[in-house]
């Protein structure tokens, strides 16, 4: 016992209190120092509502006044509905992006966290090298004219970048991830259901994720 | 008190800054200056001095290189330095047990 109490006298002067906050400490900094903390939950809601919104859209482009799962798939023969599609994903991804961006980077200012840091730069890279290839095979499968898989590819590829990026963010983007896979194989096997799984996937479950979130990080 | 839990305790993590230096290196390959700048909110030459003190240690190693033609200085763990932290947190888990205990 006689050593614990110099050690603690000895730490009292340079501001350690106990070996429990000395650990506590430690922990903090491995996390702090690894993974990307400042995501915001508010960014997934915003996220999940732009892709609802969008997904509404392409429903009533490609399916109105039919339901996508009972009368089978509308094939995009129009050069016209490929514009509109291929600009309101651009243009969904930009909003949601732009959205993750400016409130992570406010969420990280608030807790003085730099946005751009060794953790940080991790956690981007190891969610885009999947969700950029995606992309790309998503093209693929547009010039394959194969559009009934493009929301398989979409949420199998972002699900893959979810589950990896957790290592580096809130753990909990894992469950998100997998929830993605599990839409992404259902759409795979009945693309009849693909754009109801897309508007689960990208909207429904980023809303939930994203207030669970914001709930227990943020408040 | 034992010799064989006195031997974890390591002067070098006396100082907080040195020990969160020191638990940032534990989980990164290599951490950069300015990135432990920001990090640990502190100034330049406070860093600096405990940075030096590590070095002199030989905790860690300082490698210089240039990214984008300024010079970039990062640090990484030796050897020496993971053991000696392992054996600092093992000293810490032992102080905790003594004290639920008694």
């Amino acid at each position: 016992m006689r050593f614990s109490i110099i050690y603690f006298e000895f730490q009292s002067t340079f501001k350690m209190k106990t070996p429990e906050e000395e650990l506590a400490s430690i922990k903090s900094m491995m996390e702090r120092s690894t993974r990307f903390l400042s995501l915001s939950g508010l960014s997934g809601i915003l996220a999940g509502i732009y892709s609802l919104a969008a997904a509404g859209l392409a429903w009533y482009w490609i399916y109105f006044p039919k339901s996508s799962w009972s009368d089978g798939t509308a094939i995009l023969s129009f050069r016209d509905l490929l514009n509109r599609m291929l600009l309101l994903g651009l243009g969904t991804l930009i909003a949601a992006v732009g959205s993750a961006y400016f409130l992570s980077k406010k969420k990280g200012a608030g807790n003085a966290q730099p946005f751009w840091s060794p953790a940080s730069k991790r956690f981007l890279q190891s969610l885009f090298l999947p969700v950029a290839l995606g992309g790309f095979f998503c093209f693929a499968l547009l010039h394959e004219s194969a559009f009934e898989l493009i929301p398989a590819a979409m949420l199998l590829f972002y699900g893959i970048g979810l589950v990896q990026s957790a290592q580096f963010t809130l753990g909990k983007i894992k469950n998100l991830g997998f929830t993605q896979l599990l839409l992404g194989l259902i759409a795979a096997f009945f693309p009849d259901f693909g754009l109801l799984c897309w508007s689960l996937g990208f909207g429904l479950f980023h809303v939930i994720y994203g207030t669970l979130m914001y709930f227990r990080y943020e408040r | 008190m034992s010799d064989e839990s006195q031997k974890g305790y390591d002067k070098a993590f006396d100082n907080v800054l040195r020990l969160r230096i020191m638990s940032i290196l534990m989980v990164n390959e290599r951490y950069d200056f300015n990135s432990f700048k920001a990090l640990l909110q502190v100034t330049d030459g406070n860093l600096a001095s405990h940075l030096k003190h590590l070095e002199q240690a030989e905790f860690i190693r300082v490698e210089k290189s240039f990214a984008s033609r300024k010079p970039l200085t990062t640090y990484v763990s030796t050897d020496k330095g993971r053991k000696s932290f392992q054996a600092h947190l093992d000293f810490l888990e032992q102080l905790i047990r003594q004290n639920k205990a008694s």
